[in-house]
C-alpha cells in the first residue's frame, strides 16, 4: 500500500466500545425512556444501529433510530463546488421533548455536527441532544464536544481516520491512514 | 461519487444518462422535506431565483416558487402582463436588467424554441427552461420520470405510450430524450398532422398508425393536452373527432398493462384527450406527477447552484 495505513480498532474493539457507549447512555438517561438516537449519513447511521443493538440486549425492548443527511445543511454549500448527490434523511417520529443522542462515527472540526444540530431543530424542539462518537481526532474548529466516546485519537491534520464497514454495514475496523 | 457539473439547464437533451440520475436521485432525497412540519432547509440561503415567465403558468410557476422558498432562496415572480415587456422591451434587454439586480438562477418561460440558449450566451447566471416553444420542458421530463420511477423502482425496459399533439408539446420531446436514455421504450401515436417527421431519429422511439397499436401492453400511457391555443384550426376538425380516435376511455385502457399508470401534465381538457373517469381512476397518477414537481425542481434548482461555468 503506498500510504502508511495503522488499525486503531478491529471488530471486537469497536463492538466492546458501543457496549460501554450503550451502557453510558443509559447510566446517564436512566434507563431509555424518551430516548432516540440519530446517526449521521453514511458511517454514524451504522454506528447508531449498532448502539441501538447494544442498548436493547442491556434494556430489552427498542430505542427509535432515524438517520440524518447533512448535505443541505453544510456551511460549504454555496462555493462553486459541484454539489453532491443527497441522502435520505429518516426520522419518522417527532423529536418533540425527546433525549436525542445524535451519533457520528468520527469527530474532527465539528462542523458536521453544528449542522446535524440545524437539521434536527427542524424536526421539532427535543428535550437535549447528546453526542455520542467512536472516534474523537481533535481539532475542534466550533464549540462542540461528545458526551460519550468510544476512543479519542490524538491526530494531525495531513492524517485521515476512517472506519470501515462491510458489506452488511458492520463496522469492521478503524484505520488511521497518514 | 456523481457530481453535476452543468450551470444551465434548457434540456435533457444536454444531459447524460448521469447526470438525470443524479437529479432524478437527488429528488427522492429531498422528498421528505415536504412532508415535514417545517418544511424548509437552509441549503440556497442567500441566493435569489427569478421566474420570468412569458407564457401562462399554474403549476409550473408556483411549483418552482415553491422550490426556492423550500431551499430558502428568495423568489421574485415576473409575469409578462405585467412586465416591460408589453411596453416592447426585448427579451435580452430585459434580461440584462434582471441581471443588473444579481440573480443567481433565472427560470424562464418562452413561447420561443431555443430562447434560452440565446440568453445562456448573454449573461452570466443560471437558466433553467420552465418551457420554451415547442422544444423541451426538462422539469416536466424529469418529474414524469420520478413518478414512473415511484411506480415501477426502475425506468429501464419500461414501454411508455405518448399520445396526442407531439408536434406542439415540449413535454414529449424532453420525455423522449430522458425516457430513451434511461432505458425505456417510447410508443407514439397521434393524428398525422400531429406528428413531426424524422421523430424517430431521437432514439428507441416507434411511431405507432394508431392509438390502439401505442397502448398495446404499455406500462405507462402518457397523454398530452390538446394545445388549441397553438394550433391553427387546420390540425383536427373538432374535438369530439379527435376524442374518437385519441382520447383514453375505460375500454382502450384494457389494451395496457393491467393496472398501468395514466399521465398528464396538465392542464387536462377533459372528456378531449381523456375521459373524467381515467383522470379521477384508480389508475390515474396526475396528482402524483404536480407532488413530485417540487421535489424535482428542488433538486434542479439545487445541482445548478453547484454547477460550474459551462
Amino acid at each position: 500500500m503506498a500510504y502508511d495505513h495503522t488499525v486503531l480498532m478491529d471488530g471486537a474493539g469497536i463492538k466492546r466500545a458501543l457496549t460501554r457507549i450503550a451502557h453510558e447512555v443509559l447510566e446517564r438517561n436512566k434507563g431509555v425512556t424518551d430516548i432516540v438516537l440519530i446517526g449521521i449519513r453514511s458511517g454514524g447511521a451504522f454506528i447508531a444501529d449498532g448502539i441501538a443493538q447494544q442498548i436493547s440486549v442491556i434494556e430489552g425492548g427498542t430505542v427509535p433510530v432515524g438517520a440524518v443527511d447533512i448535505t443541505l445543511y453544510r456551511d460549504d454549500c454555496s462555493g462553486q463546488l459541484p454539489h453532491q448527490a443527497v441522502g435520505r434523511t429518516d426520522i419518522p417520529f417527532s423529536l418533540e421533548g425527546k433525549k436525542v443522542i445524535l451519533v457520528d462515527d468520527v469527530l474532527y472540526t465539528g462542523r458536521t455536527i453544528r449542522a446535524a444540530m440545524d437539521a434536527l431543530m427542524d424536526f421539532g424542539r427535543p428535550q437535549s441532544i447528546q453526542l455520542a462518537v467512536l472516534i474523537d481526532r481533535g481539532h475542534r474548529e466550533l464549540p462542540i464536544r461528545a458526551d460519550f466516546v468510544g476512543r479519542n485519537v490524538p491526530t494531525s491534520h495531513k492524517e485521515n481516520v476512517q472506519v470501515v464497514f462491510d458489506g452488511l454495514n458492520q463496522p469492521i475496523e478503524v484505520v488511521l491512514e497518514k | 461519487m456523481a457530481e453535476f457539473r452543468h450551470k444551465h439547464i434548457i434540456a435533457l437533451r444536454d444531459l447524460s444518462k448521469e447526470d438525470i440520475e443524479l437529479l432524478i436521485a437527488t429528488a427522492e432525497s429531498m422528498r421528505e422535506i415536504n412532508n415535514r412540519d417545517i418544511k424548509k432547509v437552509p441549503t440556497l440561503r442567500g441566493k435569489t431565483i427569478i421566474n420570468l415567465f412569458y407564457e401562462a403558468s399554474t403549476r409550473t410557476r408556483t411549483s418552482f416558487e415553491i422550490a426556492g422558498k423550500r431551499l430558502s432562496a428568495d423568489t421574485v415572480n415576473i409575469t409578462t402582463a405585467s412586465s416591460s415587456a408589453t411596453k416592447g422591451e426585448t427579451l435580452a434587454d430585459t434580461a440584462l436588467n434582471l441581471l443588473a439586480m444579481k440573480p443567481d438562477i433565472i427560470v424562464m418561460r418562452h413561447s420561443v424554441s431555443g430562447s434560452h440558449y440565446f440568453l445562456a450566451n448573454k449573461i452570466n447566471c443560471s437558466i433553467i427552461n420552465a418551457g420554451d416553444g415547442a422544444h423541451e420542458h426538462p422539469s416536466q421530463g424529469l418529474l414524469d420520470m420520478l413518478t414512473m420511477k415511484d411506480r415501477f423502482g426502475r425506468l429501464d425496459g419500461l414501454k411508455v405510450a405518448i399520445v396526442g399533439d407531439i408536434t406542439h408539446s415540449r413535454v414529449a420531446r424532453s420525455n423522449i430524450q430522458g425516457l430513451t436514455k434511461l432505458g425505456s421504450q417510447v410508443f407514439l401515436a397521434g393524428p398525422p398532422t400531429m406528428m413531426p417527421p424524422g421523430v424517430e431519429r431521437l432514439g428507441d422511439v416507434t411511431v405507432c398508425a394508431t392509438m390502439n397499436e401505442a397502448l398495446q401492453d404499455a406500462d405507462v400511457v402518457m397523454m398530452l393536452r390538446i394545445q388549441q391555443e397553438r394550433q391553427g384550426k387546420t390540425l383536427m376538425p373538432n374535438a369530439r373527432e379527435y376524442s374518437r380516435y385519441f382520447g383514453l376511455n375505460p375500454n382502450n385502457i384494457k389494451l395496457a398493462k393491467p393496472n398501468a399508470m395514466v399521465m398528464h401534465p396538465g392542464p387536462i381538457n377533459r372528456g378531449v384527450e381523456m375521459s373524467s373517469s381515467m383522470v379521477d381512476g384508480d389508475q390515474s397518477w396526475i396528482l402524483k406527477q404536480v407532488e413530485n414537481g417540487v421535489a424535482v425542481r428542488m433538486s434542479m434548482l439545487y445541482h445548478v447552484c453547484g454547477g460550474e461555468l459551462e
